[in-house]
C-alpha cells in the first residue's frame, strides 16, 4: 500500500480512487482477521476497526512519510495505512515468523516505526503522553514533522488525555489529536459516560482549543479537516483536538457478537458505511462501476491469498523471546 | 581541595551530559528555578529553554513525554520530584516504557531517564514523600535501576545512565543531598552492573543500596572494635545486579546480611537472599540476615521513625546475632 502524500497530489479523482482502495484493502483485511480469529488461527484478541477506515486513510492521507502517528490496540488500519507491510501485519496476528513485532506484541501492539507508525499501545489513554513526546521531540529539533494521535471516545474519561492535552497546548506543540468517536466504550454507550456532549469536542475548550468535528465516515471531510490541521501545526499554529464520528460494525472484539446495541443503530449505520459513501461519490462523479469491480476482485484475491501464504509460514523460533528487550538485543538483568 | 555534594553531583552529571550530547533534555517541575532539591540550577542559563523545560504537575504526561521523545531520538532526564509520585504515572514507567521495545520487536530504542529524590532517611516526610521504593521497579523486566550512594557514584552513575540506549530509573537519596566529598576531576563515568567493594573484610558480607551502604560502613566500623571484619558491597544498580560481586563475596566470608530501606516485607534484599541461597548455599556458614525498614506505612516523629529505620545499630546487632552460627565448624571445600 502507498500513501498520497502532499507533495504527490494527484487529480481529486485519481486521489478519490485511491483512498477507496486503500479503505477496501483494510475493510478485506480485517474481515479476514475476523473469519481467521473465528477459525481458532489467532492466539489473544482481536479489536477490529471495522467501519473507522476512513479515519485511518483520510488521515493518513495528509502526512508526510516522515511524520509520526500512533494509536490504540484497535490499530491494525493505522499501521496499514501509513504503509506497514500487510503480509508481515498478518504474521503477527497469526503467530507466525515475520510477524512485525516478532510475535511479542501481537494484534493489540501493531508498530511499524519504519512507516511511521510509533505503535499500538493497550492501556486505553496512555500513549497520548508518548504522543506528546514524539511532538515536543520535533519542537525542540525543528523538523517540521507533525504527529498525529488517534484514540477512542472512552479515553477522554481517563486523566493521561487531559494531562496530554493540557501539555500539547501549552507547549503549542505540532499535534493533532484525533478522537475516534465509535459512539461506544467496550460495551457501554460514550452517552452515558460523559457529562457533555462530546467526547473530545465539548472538551476542547478546557485547553484553548477549537472545537472541531468531522463525519468520520466521509474519508474526503477526514482528509480535508485533518489536513488543514496538519497544516497549520507545520506551521507552529499548535494542537488540534477533532472529533471523528463513526461507528463500530463489529462488537469490541472479534469475540463479542455487540449484542447490547439495539439491532436498528446497527442497521442504520450499516447504510452510513464508509466503504459504501466512497463507493457512491466515485460512481456518481463519473468513475466507471467496472472498473471498480475489477479493483475489489484484485483486492479480494490479493487478501485470500496473503492470508494462505501467511498461514503456511513457519511460527516463530522460541528462542528469541528472550531477545528485544534491550537495546544490546538480549535480556540478562544480572550476570 | 574543592567538595562535592551528592546534590551538586547531579548538576554535575546533567551539565557534564548536556555538554557532551546535545539531545540531552531536560523537563519537570520547577526544574529551571533549580528544582525543590537544587539539582538543576542554572542549567537553563547555561543550556538555554530548549534544553531545560518546566512542566505542569502532570506525571502522565512527564513520564509519557519523555518517551516519546526518547522514540524520536532525544536523550530525555524526566525529574519525578519525588520517587513516591512514581505511583501516579506507574502505568507509563511499567507498562509503556518498561515493555515498549520488546513488544514492537525491537523497534524503538528508549534512551531516558527518570530521576528525583527517594528514600525515608529519618526526615519526616512520612508515608508520601518518604518512601524508598526501588523495589517497585525491580519486579518489572525492562527497567534498569541505579541508586547511588556518594557523590563521586552519582556523578558517574547518573552519566552512565543518560548514555545509556535503555531506560534508566536513577533514585536520588533525599538524606544524602548534603553530603560531602573531595570533588573528582575530569569527566566521571560508572559503568552500569558493577557493584564496589567499599570495605574489605573476611568474617561478614553485607550488601547496600543508597543510603544503606554508609550504614553498612559505619556499622562494619563499630564490629571491627569487637573483631569482626565485615565486608561491605555496594551494589549501585539493582538491574543490571552484579550478582558475581555478591557471590564473591560471600564465598570468601560465608556469611550475609543484606541492608535494604524500604519495607522488608518484599524488599530488593529478598532477590539477593534467594540468590545467595540459590547459588551460594556450600559457602554459607550461616542463615542470610535482612535489615529492613519497618512493614507499616511510615511515621513522622522521631520517636516513631526510629523504631522503623534501618540504622548501623541494627546492622551491627544483626551481625552479631548471625555470628553466633559461627560456632559451626567451617565448612570444608
Ligand atoms: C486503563 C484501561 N482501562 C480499561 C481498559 C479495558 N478496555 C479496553 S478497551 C476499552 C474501551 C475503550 O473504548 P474507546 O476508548 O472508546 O475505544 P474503542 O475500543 O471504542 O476503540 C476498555 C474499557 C484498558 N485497556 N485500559
Ligand atoms: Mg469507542
Amino acid at each position: 500500500m502507498t500513501q498520497a502524500t502532499a507533495d504527490e497530489r494527484r487529480t481529486d479523482g485519481d486521489r478519490d480512487t485511491v483512498l477507496y482502495e486503500q479503505m477496501l484493502f483494510i475493510r478485506r483485511f480485517l474481515e479476514k482477521v475476523d473469519v481467521l480469529y473465528r477459525q481458532g488461527q489467532m492466539h489473544g484478541p482481536a479489536h477490529l476497526g471495522l467501519g473507522q477506515e476512513a479515519i485511518a486513510v483520510g488521515a493518513a492521507s495528509v502526512l508526510r512519510p516522515d511524520d509520526y502517528s500512533i494509536g490504540t490496540y484497535r490499530g491494525h488500519a493505522h499501521a496499514l495505512a501509513r504503509g506497514a507491510p500487510p503480509e508481515a501485519v498478518l504474521a503477527e496476528l497469526l503467530g507466525r515468523e515475520g510477524g512485525i513485532c516478532g510475535g511479542k506484541g501481537g494484534s493489540m501492539h501493531i508498530t511499524s516505526v519504519e512507516h511511521g507508525y510509533y505503535g499500538s499501545y493497550a492501556i486505553v489513554g496512555a500513549h497520548l503522553p508518548i504522543a506528546v513526546g514524539l511532538a515536543w521531540a520535533s519542537r525542540i529539533k525543528k523538523t517540521g514533522q507533525v504527529t498525529i494521535c488517534f484514540f477512542g471516545d472512552g479515553a477522554v474519561n481517563i486523566g493521561a488525555f487531559h494531562e496530554a492535552v493540557n501539555l500539547a497546548a501549552l507547549w503549542a506543540l505540532p499535534i493533532v489529536f484525533v478522537c475516534e468517536n465509535n459512539q461506544y466504550m467496550e460495551y457501554s454507550p460514550i452517552s452515558s459516560m460523559i457529562p457533555v456532549e462530546r467526547p473530545a469536542a465539548s472538551r476542547a475548550s478546557a485547553y484553548g482549543l477549537e472545537p472541531l468535528v468531522v463525519d468520520g465516515n466521509d474519508v474526503s471531510a477526514v482528509a480535508e479537516l485533518v489536513g488543514a490541521a496538519v497544516d497549520k501545526a507545520r506551521d507552529g499554529g499548535g494542537p488540534a483536538l477533532i472529533e471523528a464520528d463513526t461507528y463500530r460494525l463489529k462488537g469490541h472484539s472479534a469475540a463479542d457478537a455487540g449484542a447490547y446495541r439495539p439491532a436498528e443503530e446497527v442497521e442504520q449505520a450499516r447504510t452510513q458505511e464508509p466503504l459504501l459513501r466512497q463507493r457512491a461519490a466515485l460512481v456518481s462523479a463519473g468513475t466507471d462501476e467496472q472498473d471498480l469491480i475489477r479493483l475489489e476482485t484484485r483486492i479480494a484475491i490479493a487478501v485470500s491469498g496473503l492470508a494462505d501464504r501467511v498461514l503456511a509460514a513457519p511460527k516463530p523460533d522460541p528462542a528469541t523471546v528472550w531477545t528485544d528487550v534491550w537495546a544490546d538485543g538480549g535480556s540478562r538483568w544480572r550476570n | 581541595m574543592a567538595e562535592l555534594t551528592y546534590r551538586n553531583a547531579v548538576l554535575a552529571a546533567l551539565a557534564q551530559e548536556m555538554e557532551r550530547d546535545e539531545r540531552v533534555v531536560l523537563l519537570g517541575e520547577d526544574i529551571t528555578s533549580g528544582g525543590v532539591f537544587k539539582t538543576t540550577v542554572g542549567l537553563v542559563d547555561r543550556f538555554g529553554a530548549h534544553r531545560v523545560w518546566d512542566t505542569p504537575i502532570s506525571e502522565q504526561a512527564i513520564v509519557g513525554a519523555a518517551m516519546g521523545a526518547a522514540m524520536a531520538g532525544l536523550r530525555p532526564v524526566a525529574e519525578v520530584m519525588f520517587s513516591d509520585f512514581y505511583a501516579v504515572c506507574w502505568d507509563q514507567v511499567v507498562n509503556e516504557i518498561a515493555k515498549t521495545r520488546y513488544m514492537t520487536g525491537g523497534q524503538v530504542t528508549l534512551p531516558l531517564v527518570l530521576r528525583g529524590a527517594n528514600g525515608f532517611g529519618s526526615l519526616g516526610f512520612g508515608s508520601q514523600h518518604g518512601q524508598s521504593v526501588e523495589n517497585w521497579a525491580m519486579c518489572v523486566p525492562g527497567l534498569k535501576i541505579a541508586s547511588p550512594a556518594t557523590p563521586v557514584e552519582m556523578v558517574g552513575l547518573l552519566a552512565a545512565a543518560i548514555r545509556d540506549e535503555d531506560p534508566v530509573l536513577v533514585f536520588e537519596h533525599k538524606a544524602l543531598y548534603g553530603v560531602k566529598q573531595p570533588a573528582p576531576e575530569g569527566e566521571q563515568f560508572i559503568p552500569l552492573g558493577q557493584a564496589r567493594v567499599a570495605r574489605e573484610g573476611t568474617d561478614v558480607t553485607l550488601v547496600g543500596l543508597s543510603i544503606t551502604v554508609g550504614m553498612c560502613e559505619r556499622a562494619a566500623a563499630v564490629l571491627a572494635d569487637t573483631g569482626i571484619s565485615a565486608e561491605v558491597i555496594d551494589l549501585r544498580t539493582l538491574v543490571p545486579l552484579d550478582a558475581q560481586a555478591v557471590l564473591g563475596s560471600v564465598g570468601k566470608t560465608g556469611r550475609l546480611v543484606v541492608v535494604e530501606e524500604n519495607p522488608g516485607q518484599l524488599g530488593w534484599g529478598a532477590a539477593i537472599a534467594a540468590l545467595a541461597a540459590e547459588e551460594a548455599f556450600d559457602d554459607l556458614r550461616a542463615p542470610v540476615i535482612r535489615v529492613s525498614g519497618g512493614n507499616v506505612p511510615w511515621p513522622v516523629a522521631r520517636e516513631l521513625e526510629a523504631v522503623v529505620d534501618v540504622s548501623p545499630e541494627r546492622i551491627a546487632w544483626a551481625v552479631q546475632t548471625l555470628m553466633k552460627h559461627a560456632a559451626a565448624p567451617p565448612r570444608q571445600h
